[in-house]
């Protein structure tokens, strides 16, 4: 278990190095694109030349790489271009904005899905099965922005409930919140109810499920107490592995409403080339990715008896 | 044991290649006896006619300005009328919907069936070599798959720029990883086969045996999964549009059609973003419920 934890560990840096690198190549590899986008589109290029020189970007790329993670880690993630102001000032509120919203979507996306898929694996076949099986396959048809503006249609223009857009000018409103969260939940709830259902089900075919049926104990007492614990298991990588997808859509869902979190931010400084803030956002984004996934694997495996006592 | 003559005939190549995609058709007759299959098929099939028949379908050119604002059935000033309306710059909803269905259409079956190019490629060599070529080719796919999909769709199209040929790039560099990871799986099981084994026996050359021996038997898994990711892609087609990253203006798109309208919905003319927002939902309901299908029936099988 150690042993495995460890070469775990050693691969999602391996991983993250990886990507930080190809991030790097491709927004730092050519110190004179830097100096444009710094510089604007009237530089000359001998102010160009210049500028790469001040700054130690005609040193080879490997050397500026690790300095740059070693900056990284040191808290420094240069400055941007756009804003004028070093990214971390910047950085830290928007991601600390979209944590909020992806914590918050989280937690009821996954308490409605384990409820509908436990409900629906309970008794395979059945009509109440069936209705949750199509709810949630018309469900995950519907990507964010088609939802957006279902959900505006119907809240914002025809009964007038909710605000249209979340950009909380005027301080944190909750109210604002209901939109994006429902619909990041609509389109992402699906995908961990099928695979909930899937392992219910299977649970429920079990010779122990059936023994404690035939003993006599009261139906909801088999399920709460028996059935769930081995259903769970499975849902749970798939839970962790679904916080990547939540990242996807938060870029969508931000962008929809104009909520001011770090998915929105990538999106300005990819489209404005303010390549200090899209590294940021980058490296932000796949480390959160990897990070997760690493803990589903583990927690399976920790989870699940028959692999942790081998 | 009556297999025994076929395999001592002499086969072509090219004889056993219309074999095998006759028999890789066989799942789809077998959709009928899946309701929920069918349903996905006649939209997808819907789409698809109203896409390759677009010239004679669209009540009016998708791109030319009429009537700004119209609403659905408003009549147009020169006869005909607006089904579904106009949009802001006064272009017939309908036409656009249709038209850009044809575009959304062309661009994810390039792009999934070119992913699933260099995904099979990749995931039979890894499956099938094993070794560093394995090794590589898979810590290649855990790199690309452990970005958020979004966030590397975005950062490709803001490096190389927007147009129909980048996004094809970009799905083919963010899914192929996925179909790899597949296509390796089914191929290190069946590699382990008799028939293999007797293949190489004949002395075949391996990729004759990765393309004619093992791939054909894998093409279960990967009919349902292609489904799945003509869904997923239109999804990214249309996101993309939606971002202002999509297919460049002014030929119509539905990602594109929803951001440049979505600011009218509160302001009294929701039709105009809702429709399109229908149109992707409802092509995506029909490649998932055919996917669905299959994987039902070849369960089945």
């Amino acid at each position: 278990m150690v042993q495995l934890i460890i070469r775990r560990i050693g691969m999602m840096i391996l991983i993250m190095l990886v990507v930080a690198l190809l991030l790097f190549l491709i927004n730092e590899g050519d110190p004179r694109l830097i100096a444009r986008s710094i510089l604007g589109p009237y530089a000359q290029d001998q102010q160009l030349n210049a500028w790469v020189i001040e700054n130690g970007y005609d040193r080879s790329v490997i050397v500026r790489y690790f300095e740059w993670i070693g900056r990284i880690f040191s808290g420094d993630l240069g400055d941007s271009v756009i804003y004028k102001r070093p990214v971390s000032e910047i950085f830290w509120d928007r991601l600390g904005n979209t944590g909020i919203l992806a914590g918050v979507t989280f937690v009821i996306m996954v308490l409605i899905a384990l409820t509908l898929g436990v409900l629906a694996g309970m008794k395979e076949g059945s009509l109440q099965d069936r209705a949750i099986s199509v709810f949630s396959i018309i469900t995950t048809s519907i990507p964010e922005y088609a939802s957006a503006v279902f959900l505006v249609g119907i809240f914002v223009f025809w009964l007038g409930w909710l605000p249209g857009t979340s950009s909380m000018t005027s301080g944190f409103d909750p109210v604002q919140m209901i939109l994006p969260v429902l619909v990041l939940t609509l389109y992402g709830f699906g995908y961990i109810a099928r695979m909930t259902r899937a392992s219910m089900a299977e649970v429920m075919t079990t010779p122990y499920i059936r023994t404690a049926v035939l003993k006599g104990l009261p139906y909801r007492h088999i399920i709460l107490k028996h059935a769930l614990r081995n259903a769970l298991i499975a849902p749970f990588t798939v839970i962790m592995l679904q916080i990547n997808w939540l990242l996807s859509g938060v870029v969508v869902t931000e962008f929809a409403f104009g909520y001011k979190g770090f998915g929105a931010l990538l999106l300005e400084a990819a489209l404005r080339r303010d390549i200090f803030v899209i590294e940021a956002c980058g490296v932000a984004a796949v480390f959160v990715a990897v990070f997760t996934q690493t803990v589903g694997d583990l927690g399976y495996t920790y989870l699940n008896p028959r692999i942790r006592f081998k | 044991m009556s297999d025994v003559p076929r395999m001592n005939a002499v086969s072509t190549p090219l004889s056993r290649l219309g074999a095998s995609f006759a028999g890789s058709l066989r799942p789809v007759f077998l959709l009928r006896e899946s309701p929920v299959g069918m349903i996905g098929a006649g939209i997808v099939l819907g789409f698809v006619i109203l896409a390759i028949f677009a010239e004679f379908i669209a009540p009016f050119d998708p791109n030319a300005t009429m009537v700004p604002f119209a609403y659905p059935g408003a009549e147009a000033p020169e006869g005909g009328i607006f089904l579904l309306g106009t949009d802001h710059l006064g272009r017939d909803i309908l036409s656009r919907i249709i038209f850009g269905g044809q575009r959304v259409l062309f661009y994810a079956t390039a792009a999934t069936v070119a992913a699933y190019v260099v995904g099979i490629l990749m995931g039979l060599a890894a499956g099938y070599f094993r070794g560093y070529l394995d090794e590589i080719l898979s810590f290649v796919a855990n790199v690309i798959l452990s970005f958020p999909i979004m966030v590397l769709y975005v950062l490709i199209i803001a490096k190389v720029g927007a147009s129909g040929i980048n996004i094809i790039f970009a799905v083919v560099f963010a899914s192929s990883p996925g179909i790899m990871r597949i296509v390796r799986g089914v191929t290190m099981d069946i590699a382990t086969r008799d028939y293999i084994a007797a293949a190489q026996t004949r002395g075949e050359g391996p990729w004759y045996i990765m393309l004619m021996e093992i791939l054909p038997n894998a093409r279960g898994p990967l009919i349902v999964d292609f489904c799945l990711r003509m869904g997923y892609t239109t999804i990214t087609i249309g996101a993309l549009g939606f971002l202002g990253l999509g297919l460049p203006p002014p030929d119509p798109d539905w990602g594109g059609m929803i951001t440049e309208t979505r600011a009218f919905v509160s302001g009294g003319f929701p039709h105009m973003a809702i429709l399109p927002a229908c149109a992707v939902s409802l092509l995506v309901l029909g490649f998932n419920l055919l996917a669905d299908g299959l994987r039902e029936v070849s369960l089945k099988d």
